[in-house]
């Protein structure tokens, strides 16, 4: 396939979107919780005067931080971009669709948050300590969900290709399944435990003692902390991104379309992503947090849905 | 050992409006076995030069005195080694009179960081200034480990140091480290006049300001044999009503913002806050800072206040009703505050624990019934009990008593007493006591005046010394994680505490 000057545009395209979109996605889901709770708010740019914010401050390091400490925001931060970047937004076939397989997104993510935890304890704070703990419990669960998840999308399309499975729910052949009903639910909650949101984490509490996702980057300051930050708000973005690229697929500009095509993906980008922010915002402040000691059963349901869901699909194929 | 066998020909040497008896050793030994058995709950324990003072209920809640031991050697029969409640009072004591409780199991300075240029500073002859060293108690184990969490916390909340000792996520001890508030209340009080002390009494816990002032104006009243005006005496309850009305709304959204509900915590803090500004409105100051004065109060409320007052009351008990149902039925909620943070009712009793804190764990006790002053002899109000103990059932207590509280209010506008706000303040000796129950649990003033009505030594005992100690043991066995929502279900002062 020659590599022409439109698909390194719209690849390009696509992998400025998420990094420019990603603290917009934060920004909107915290304002619409203020409006929510009758509050003013803060605008929902900012995010990005945050960012700005933090990037100029001096960074300042623990005594003991090792070489890890410094190095892991910037892993993270890659690792999570990427991840974000191969899941098809407005335009399938991409250039790099070929690593697009949704393995290769839960192997980055898993990495990233692999190095989050080590991070995390690296300075022997009880607080990053408790965090990286907590965290690697939910990721025990939330990451074989996933995998379920996985398995259950690669089996009804024949692929683990993001693009060829967009492709594929688009077509009528898919039908309506009851594994995939079952997969969404799973996704979704595996996306919530994932990102640290309600009710497995408030990630705007102050209380370092609830904290999942905060406790372990509480020793980060300046430039390391945007880089973490940002990644958070790029892996909320893979996550919406990945649902409404699977499971809503519809608008999506299929490879090799033309402009026209390829805004109407952009303009039902734009959609999904708003009406998943809403839908979080509404369902994070309709419920309280979750004991630490129950996230599994939440999770496990994740897990319990997604291995359903594969067996399902190998005990009927119709189902 | 009851109370009236204790005083049976012990020396009275006062009577205002309960008794001071001086005691020997032997009595005041007595008094601590009664109190280690249950016959007596210990309501306070303070120094004075060269003597201590105890301050006892019965058990039937009904009486209550206080016993003052002579102390000779510059020491006292600990009273903490039989009876665990009085050994942080002690250490206080120790730490601001220099007196030495003897025999006692925990002697580390409590209030005393080390910080001050002199140990002792209210003794007769102040010490060398302590070290700043502290040891926290022990907990060995494998896989233990420790969680140090303040004085410096992340939100706006006053400072105190936690220290867990806990195994993965749960909570093996709990060790509280407070005093960090030390403001020297009581050194401020010695030699200052009537209107200087209710100023301070006033700002010895903020949220409690009221019910500060009414305690220690009925402390002065007593003191000097004066009794406020009716109308007065009606205001005060109104405003004691409405900082308990206030506090109440914002400790109920304060507990589920904790189990991250924030709902609940937006619509509490918009009805706290139209409580504060319709107290703003009709007293003119939004906590109703320095409006009881002793003799009667400052400030008078006309009639657009009341039918201000009155208006209010019916809008916030139409807002308040939806946010019950909204807490009842949020099973998710519920999960967080049932069974968490349990104080034993035993516990409970043994600590003599006030407010919602003991009336959650089955302990009765509201000082507006047991010692009814006015106008409280007339508006009884209904105390809720309930006996699980837990954050739930703290949060029901709240709820339960702010509903009443505005009945409370409505009925005691209905017929408002006219006549003078105040009578004036003779200036004699005199000593007198006050029990007044604020928001948090009962308040106790200890009053001694000299012959120009100057302040000789006031003591100010804020319910949180009783219920501070329970807050460590009701995380026992608890995730660190639900330590903040146990902490907010108890709310207790820090400044009170620390004076």
């Amino acid at each position: 396939m020659a590599l022409t000057l439109r698909d390194l545009l719209v690849q390009g395209a696509q992998m400025a979107l998420v990094l420019i979109v990603a603290p917009l996605l934060t920004g909107a889901v915290r304002a619409i919780k203020a409006h929510l709770v009758r509050r003013q708010g803060p605008s929902i740019f900012q995010p990005y005067r945050d960012l700005a914010r933090l990037l100029r401050k001096e960074a300042t390091m623990a005594e003991n931080a090792s070489w890890l400490f410094r190095v892991a925001p910037y892993l993270i931060f890659s690792a999570t971009w990427i991840a974000a970047a191969l899941v098809p937004t407005f335009a399938a076939g991409l250039v790099f669709s070929w690593a697009a397989a949704l393995l290769a997104i839960v192997a980055l993510l898993g990495g990233a948050r692999f190095f989050l935890a080590l991070a995390g304890m690296d300075v022997g704070t009880a607080f990053g300590g408790i965090g990286a703990s907590r965290e690697v419990m939910i990721a025990a669960l939330a990451e074989p969900a996933l995998i379920m998840i996985v398995f259950t999308l690669a089996l009804i399309a024949g692929s683990t290709q993001l693009s060829t499975i967009a492709e594929f729910m688009q077509t009528p052949a898919v039908g309506l399944r009851v594994s995939l009903a079952l997969a969404l639910i799973a996704l979704i909650i595996v996306a919530i435990a994932e990102n640290s949101r309600m009710p497995i984490d408030n990630p705007a509490t102050h209380l370092e003692l609830t904290m999942v996702h905060e406790a372990m980057v509480l020793e980060y300051s300046a430039r390391h902390l945007a880089l973490i930050e940002l990644a958070s708000s790029l892996k909320l973005v893979a996550y919406i991104s990945l649902i409404a690229c699977v499971f809503l697929p519809w608008g999506i500009a299929p490879a090799a379309s033309g402009w026209w095509e390829l805004a109407i993906g952009a303009g039902a980008y734009v959609a999904k992503f708003s009406v998943c922010a809403v839908a979080l915002a509404v369902f994070e402040t309709s419920i309280a947090k979750l004991r630490v000691f129950r996230a599994p059963d939440f999770i496990g349901a994740a897990l319990m849905l997604g291995l359903l869901a594969v067996l399902l699909r190998f005990v009927s194929q119709g189902l | 050992m009851s109370l009236s066998a204790l005083a049976a020909g012990a020396v009275v040497a006062a009577r205002n409006p309960w008794p001071r008896y001086l005691v020997n050793e032997g009595e005041w030994r007595d008094a601590s076995a009664a109190l280690a058995d249950g016959a007596l709950t210990l309501i306070g324990l303070w120094g004075e030069v060269d003597c201590v003072h105890l301050a006892v209920l019965d058990a039937a809640q009904s009486d209550l005195a206080v016993l003052t031991l002579e102390c000779v050697e510059g020491s006292f029969p600990s009273i903490g080694a039989l009876h665990a409640p009085a050994i942080r009072f002690e250490r206080a004591v120790e730490d601001l009179f220099g007196l030495e409780p003897k025999g006692a199991i925990d002697r580390r300075a409590w209030l005393d960081h080390g910080r001050w240029s002199a140990g002792a500073p209210l003794a007769r002859t102040p010490h060398a200034a302590r070290a700043p060293s502290y040891d926290f108690l022990p907990a060995e184990g494998e896989s233990l480990h420790q969680v140090a969490v303040g004085p410096v916390h992340a939100g706006i909340i006053e400072p105190g140091h936690f220290r867990f000792t806990a195994n993965g996520d749960t909570v093996v001890r709990l060790e509280e480290r407070l005093g960090y508030a030390h403001k020297g209340v009581e050194s401020l009080m010695a030699g200052a006049d009537l209107e200087r002390g209710l100023k301070l009494a006033g700002r010895v816990s903020g949220d409690s300001t009221v019910a500060y002032a009414f305690a220690f104006a009925r402390a002065a009243e007593a003191a000097l044999g004066i009794e406020a005006p009716p109308r007065a005496q009606r205001l005060r309850a109104v405003m004691a009503e409405l900082e308990r009305l206030a506090n109440h709304f914002g400790d109920i959204g304060a507990i589920c913002n904790d189990a991250a509900f924030v709902m609940m915590h937006a619509h509490c803090s918009v009805l706290r806050e139209r409580v504060l500004r319709s107290a703003d409105a009709c007293f003119g100051h939004r906590l109703m800072r320095d409006f009881i004065l002793p003799g009667g109060v400052a400030r008078d409320i006309d009639a657009s206040g009341v039918s201000h007052l009155r208006k209010g009351l019916r809008d916030w008990r139409r807002r308040f009703r939806g946010l019950i149902t909204l807490y009842d039925e949020t099973p998710s909620l519920e999960d967080r505050t049932v069974g968490t943070g349990i104080v034993k009712p035993e516990l409970a009793r043994q600590f003599g624990a006030g407010g919602f804190v003991g009336r959650a764990s089955g302990r009765a006790f509201d000082a507006r019934t047991a010692f009814p002053y006015p106008p409280y002899d007339r508006f009884t109000p209904e105390v809720p009990v309930l006996q699980e103990g837990d954050v739930d059932a703290r949060v029901w207590i709240r709820i339960r008593e702010a509903e009443h509280g505005m009945t409370l209010i409505e009925r005691m506008l209905d017929d408002l007493p006219d006549g003078a706000l105040r009578v004036e303040t003779p200036a004699c000796a005199g000593e007198g006591m006050a029990l007044v129950e604020g928001f948090r649990g009962d308040v106790l003033v200890w009053l001694k005046l000299d012959a120009e009505a100057k302040i000789a030594r006031c003591h100010l005992r804020d319910p949180s010394w009783m219920q501070w100690p329970l807050l460590e043991a009701a995380i026992e066995g608890n995730i660190v994680g639900d330590f903040p929502l146990c902490n907010k279900s108890f709310n207790c002062s820090y400044s009170g505490h620390d004076l």
